[in-house]
C-alpha cells in the first residue's frame, strides 16, 4: 500500500500527488515512468515521473482526468492509499548518461504540451541542478490549462508560454513559438525534447526536422503490464517494432511513425471509435483505457 | 457405493459439457470424487521399480501416494506429495502427464495408464477442502535468500529453501503472485482464487515472504540485494515474458494482440468480469496465430468471450506443439483449425482496425533442426480471410532487464541466462537461475524442476560458504 501524502488541484482537470514509495523514490530518474493501481479492481495506469524526493521517499505524479480510472483517482485524498505503485519503468532520459561537459556546450529546448509539462519538469530540474539551463516552451489551448509555470520558471533558462487562443503568452501553438524563437529571434538549439499529446509531438518534430534540430519525444501509448510482457504499447520507430515500456518511453522523434501511433490511440478517442469499442467490448468497456475521454 | 472399474481403462473424469463450458469461465475438468479416486488408485500396480517416479521431473513418490489414496489415508498422501512438490493442485491440472509419469506407466502397455495427474489433483483439492496443510518443523539457518519472480520456479525454489530453514523473500514485478499461473493460464484450466491463491498461501505458510510491485533490475538490482539488503544468494525465476511478433505489415494495427496481452487482460486484470476496469476487445471473428498451449488458451478464451475462433498454424496437426488434451478440448468446444497456412499481412480498414489477414498456404518439406518437417510456402497460394481480431501466439523470450543490470551475468541465445542445469548456478557466484529465464519458454513442471534443483544448489553453496 502506498500513501498519498500531498494532493494539489493544479488546474481544471489536472491533479498532482506526492506518493510515499520508498523503493521507487530511491531509484527513479527523469524520463522514467511508474504504474499505479487504485485498488484490486483498478487498471494499471502508467504515468511519467514528475518529481521525486529521495530523502522523504516520495514520488510526484501528475495526471489528467480523462476516463473512469483517472476520475476515480482524483477522488482519492491525502492519507488514502494506492494498492500498487511500481517502478521506475522504462529507460531514463539520455541526458543523464551524457557527459556533463558535453551537455554544458549544448543549447537545449524543451517543448511541453498541456500535461506534458509534468514529464518535462524533472529533466529541466535535473539539468539546472547540474549547471545547465535549458529553454522551455509550455503550450496549451488556453491559459487555464498551463501547469507548473512557477516551478518551471525556477529551474529553466528562459520560459515561454504559448496558448492557442492567445489568452496568455505567445499567441499560437508550440510550433508558432518554436518558429518565433529560432527564425525571428535567431536562437540556435542543438537538441529539442518535445513531450505532450501525440499530435503536438508530430508537428513539433516536423518543425525541428525543418530546422535541423535532433529531437527526442516521450511516447505514452496504452499499456497493460508496463514491463515488456504484453506488447500493447508497441510502436513503429525507424521501421522497427519497439515497445514503449522497455525500449522507451523516449525515442528519436524524427523516426517515430506518429500517424500509426495516432491511429492506435485514436480508435479510443473518436465517436466512431468509441461506438466501435462499445460494440466490440460490450460491457467490458468502461472508458477506463484513459484514452477515450469518458465513461461512455 | 462401489465404482465399477475396467482394469484396462482409467476411471472416467467428469467434465463440463462442451456446449455449456464454451460460454463460461468455470473449470472444464471437474475432478474425481473420493470414490472415483480410490477406485482409480486401485489400478496402480505399486511397481517396485516404479518408472513413473523417473518420469516425474520433481520425482514425486507416485506409487506411495497412490497406495495411501487407495487406503483412504488422504493426509498421508498429501504429505508424500509435499516432500517433492509445492504446487500439487497446479501440477495435477497443467502437467503434460502423457509424456511424463503416465507416459511410462506399466498399466499403459496393455491399456490406459493410471490417471496419476488426476489423482494428484484429487489429493491437493482434498487437502484444501479439508483444511489440511502438510508441514514439518524446521531449524532456522539465519541466512537470507532472495527469489526473483513468484511463478512456478520461484515458488518451488522458495518453498524448498524455506523447508531447509532459510529466510526467503520473493520479489514479484506484478501486483499479484503466481507468474504465468496467474496471468497466463486461463481460469477454466486453472482456477485463480480456489487453486493458485491457495498454493501461494501454502508457500507463505512455510515462512516465505512475497513483496509485490518490485521489478528487479529497475526497482532494485541484484548487486544491491547483496550489498544493501544482506542477501547471501539470489535465485532468478523471472520467466520468459517478452512476446514475439512476426514482423509482417499491419502488425501494429488495432485489434492485433500478443497472446500475452490478451491473456493478461483476462486472467490478471479480469477483463471478462464487468466490475473490473480493464477493457478487452471482444472480437466477432478471431484468428489465433500459432499452435502451442498458449495459442489454445488464447483461442478458448476468445471463444468464451463470444467469438468464432480459428487457429492458424503453419504446420499440420501432427506438429502442433500443444498438449493433446488441450487440442482435444479446443476442438470439442468448436475452435476451427486452419492448418498449413501462415499470415503474410494483416489487412486494416481506414481507421487502422484489423479487417482480415492475407494468408499463404504451406506444405511440409524436409525435417528441420527441431526434427519436425519444415513448412514451405506454396507460391501463388495467397488468399484473404476476414477477421476483426488477430492474436499472435508465437512464443516469448526472457526479459533483458535482469541480465543487463547484474555485473558479470552471462547470457546466450535470445537473452537466455547461462545456467548449469543440475545446480542452477550462473556465471556469478551466489546467483542461481531456473525456469524459462534459463531455458526459454517451456512448461510449468520443468520450471518447478529447475526451482528444486536450484534450491539444492543454493543450499550446497551456502553450506560451504
Amino acid at each position: 500500500m502506498f500513501e498519498i501524502v500531498r494532493k494539489v488541484h493544479l488546474t481544471d482537470k489536472i491533479w498532482l500527488m506526492d506518493v510515499k514509495a520508498e523503493r521507487v523514490a530511491a531509484k527513479c530518474q527523469p524520463g522514467e515512468f511508474i504504474i499505479v493501481r487504485i485498488d484490486d479492481k483498478g487498471e494499471r495506469i502508467p504515468l511519467t515521473v514528475c518529481d521525486y524526493d529521495r530523502g522523504a521517499g516520495t514520488v510526484t505524479i501528475v495526471f489528467q482526468e480523462v476516463g473512469a480510472s483517472t476520475t476515480r483517482m482524483k477522488e482519492l485524498n491525502e492519507g488514502d492509499f494506492f494498492a500498487d505503485f511500481v517502478g521506475p519503468l522504462g529507460r531514463p532520459s539520455e541526458l543523464i548518461s551524457t557527459p556533463l561537459n558535453e551537455l554544458k556546450e549544448k543549447k537545449i529546448l524543451f517543448v511541453a504540451g498541456g500535461v506534458g509539462a509534468a514529464p518535462v519538469y524533472p529533466q529541466v530540474k535535473w539539468l539546472h541542478e547540474h549547471g545547465v539551463d535549458a529553454d522551455v516552451i509550455i503550450g496549451g489551448k488556453t491559459k487555464d490549462i498551463i501547469i507548473l509555470e512557477n516551478e518551471m520558471k525556477a529551474v529553466a533558462g528562459n520560459l515561454y508560454i504559448a496558448t492557442d487562443d492567445g489568452s496568455y503568452g505567445i499567441n499560437g501553438n508550440v510550433t508558432v513559438a518554436m518558429k518565433q524563437l529560432v527564425y525571428e529571434e535567431g536562437n540556435k538549439y542543438d537538441l529539442c525534447i518535445a513531450i505532450g499529446p501525440v499530435i503536438m509531438m508530430k508537428f513539433a518534430c516536423l518543425t525541428t526536422k525543418e530546422m535541423g534540430i535532433p529531437t527526442v519525444v516521450s511516447m505514452n501509448p496504452i499499456m497493460v503490464d508496463g514491463t515488456g510482457m504484453c506488447g500493447a504499447c508497441r510502436l513503429m520507430v525507424g521501421g522497427e517494432v519497439k515497445f514503449a515500456c522497455v525500449d522507451g518511453p523516449e525515442f528519436d522523434g524524427h523516426k517515430v511513425d506518429f500517424d500509426a501511433a495516432m491511429k492506435r490511440a485514436k480508435a479510443y478517442q473518436t465517436e466512431e471509435g468509441k461506438a466501435m469499442l462499445r460494440l466490440q467490448e460490450g460491457a467490458t468497456h468502461h472508458g477506463g483505457c484513459g484514452m477515450c475521454g469518458g465513461k461512455d | 457405493m462401489a465404482i465399477e472399474v475396467n482394469i484396462l481403462k482409467k476411471v472416467p473424469i467428469r467434465e463440463q459439457d462442451p456446449k455449456v463450458r464454451a460460454t463460461n469461465f468455470e473449470e472444464v475438468c471437474l475432478g474425481y470424487s473420493e470414490e472415483e479416486a480410490v477406485a482409480e488408485a486401485g489400478r496402480c500396480l505399486n511397481c517396485k521399480n516404479a518408472r513413473c517416479v523417473g518420469g516425474c521431473p520433481v520425482s514425486i513418490n507416485i506409487p506411495a501416494f497412490i497406495q495411501e489414496v487407495k487406503n483412504r489415508n488422504f493426509e498421508k498422501a498429501a504429505d508424500i506429495i509435499a516432500e517433492a512438490s509445492a504446487l500439487p493442485a497446479v501440477c495435477g491440472r497443467v502437467c503434460p502427464q502423457e509424456t511424463q509419469c503416465e507416459g511410462v506407466c506399466i498399466r499403459g502397455i496393455k491399456g490406459e495408464a493410471v490417471s496419476i495427474g488426476k489423482l494428484e489433483r484429487f489429493v491437493a483439492d482434498w487437502s484444501r477442502e479439508n483444511g489440511y496443510v502438510p508441514k514439518k518443523d524446521v531449524e532456522k539457518k539465519g541466512k537470507k535468500v532472495a527469489v526473483i519472480g513468484a511463478g512456478p520456479s520461484g515458488l518451488t525454489c522458495a518453498g524448498d529453501l524455506a523447508k531447509m530453514g532459510y529466510d526467503v523473500k520473493i520479489f514479484e514485478a506484478l501486483h499479484e503472485a503466481g507468474g504465468v499461473l496467474t496471468y497466463g493460464i486461463p481460469e477454466f484450466r486453472l482456477p485463480k482464487e480456489r487453486v493458485v491463491k491457495h498454493e501461494v498461501e501454502n508457500v507463505k505458510k512455510l515462512g516465505v515472504v512475497i513483496e509485490t510491485d518490485v521489478i528487479v533490475g529497475k526497482t532494485v538490482t541484484i548487486d544491491e540485494l547483496f550489498e544493501n539488503e544482506g542477501y547471501e544468494a539470489v535465485f532468478i525465476g523471472s520467466g520468459a515474458g517478452l512476446p514475439m511478433f512476426m514482423g509482417i505489415p499491419g502488425e501494429t494495427a488495432n485489434g492485433v494482440f500478443s497472446a500475452n496481452e490478451f491473456l493478461t487482460r483476462n486472467n490478471l486484470m479480469k477483463a471478462f468480469l464487468d466490475d473490473y476496469d480493464t477493457p478487452i476487445k471482444r472480437g466477432k471473428k478471431v484468428c489465433v496465430v500459432g499452435g502451442g498451449n498458449v495459442a489454445m488458451d488464447a483461442a478458448r478464451t476468445a471463444l468464451r468471450l463470444g467469438a468464432e475462433v480459428h487457429i492458424v498454424y503453419r504446420r499440420s496437426e501432427a506438429e502442433l506443439p500443444a498438449r493433446v488434451e488441450e487440442v482435444h478440448h479446443a476442438k470439442e468446444e468448436g475452435i476451427i483449425f486452419d492448418l498449413l497456412q501462415n499470415p503474410v499481412e494483416i489487412l486494416t480498414d481506414e481507421n487502422g482496425w484489423v479487417k482480415g489477414m492475407k494468408v499463404i498456404k504451406m506444405e511440409l518439406g524436409e525435417p528441420d533442426a527441431s526434427g519436425r518437417r519444415r513448412p514451405v510456402e506454396i507460391p501463388g497460394s495467397e488468399y484473404e480471410i476476414e477477421c476483426d481480431t488477430v492474436i499472435m501466439s508465437l512464443g516469448t523470450s526472457p526479459n533483458p532487464l535482469i541480465a543487463s543490470t547484474t555485473g558479470g551475468l552471462k547470457t546466450g541465445r535470445k537473452g537466455i541466462i547461462e545456467t548449469e542445469k543440475e545446480t542452477g548456478r550462473t556465471s556469478v557466484p551466489g546467483v542461481f537461475c531456473g525456469g524459462d529465464a534459463a531455458t526459454g519458454a517451456a512448461t510449468v513442471i520443468l520450471a518447478m524442476e529447475a526451482g528444486r534443483a536450484a534450491a539444492k544448489g543454493i543450499d550446497e553453496y551456502l553450506s560451504n560458504k
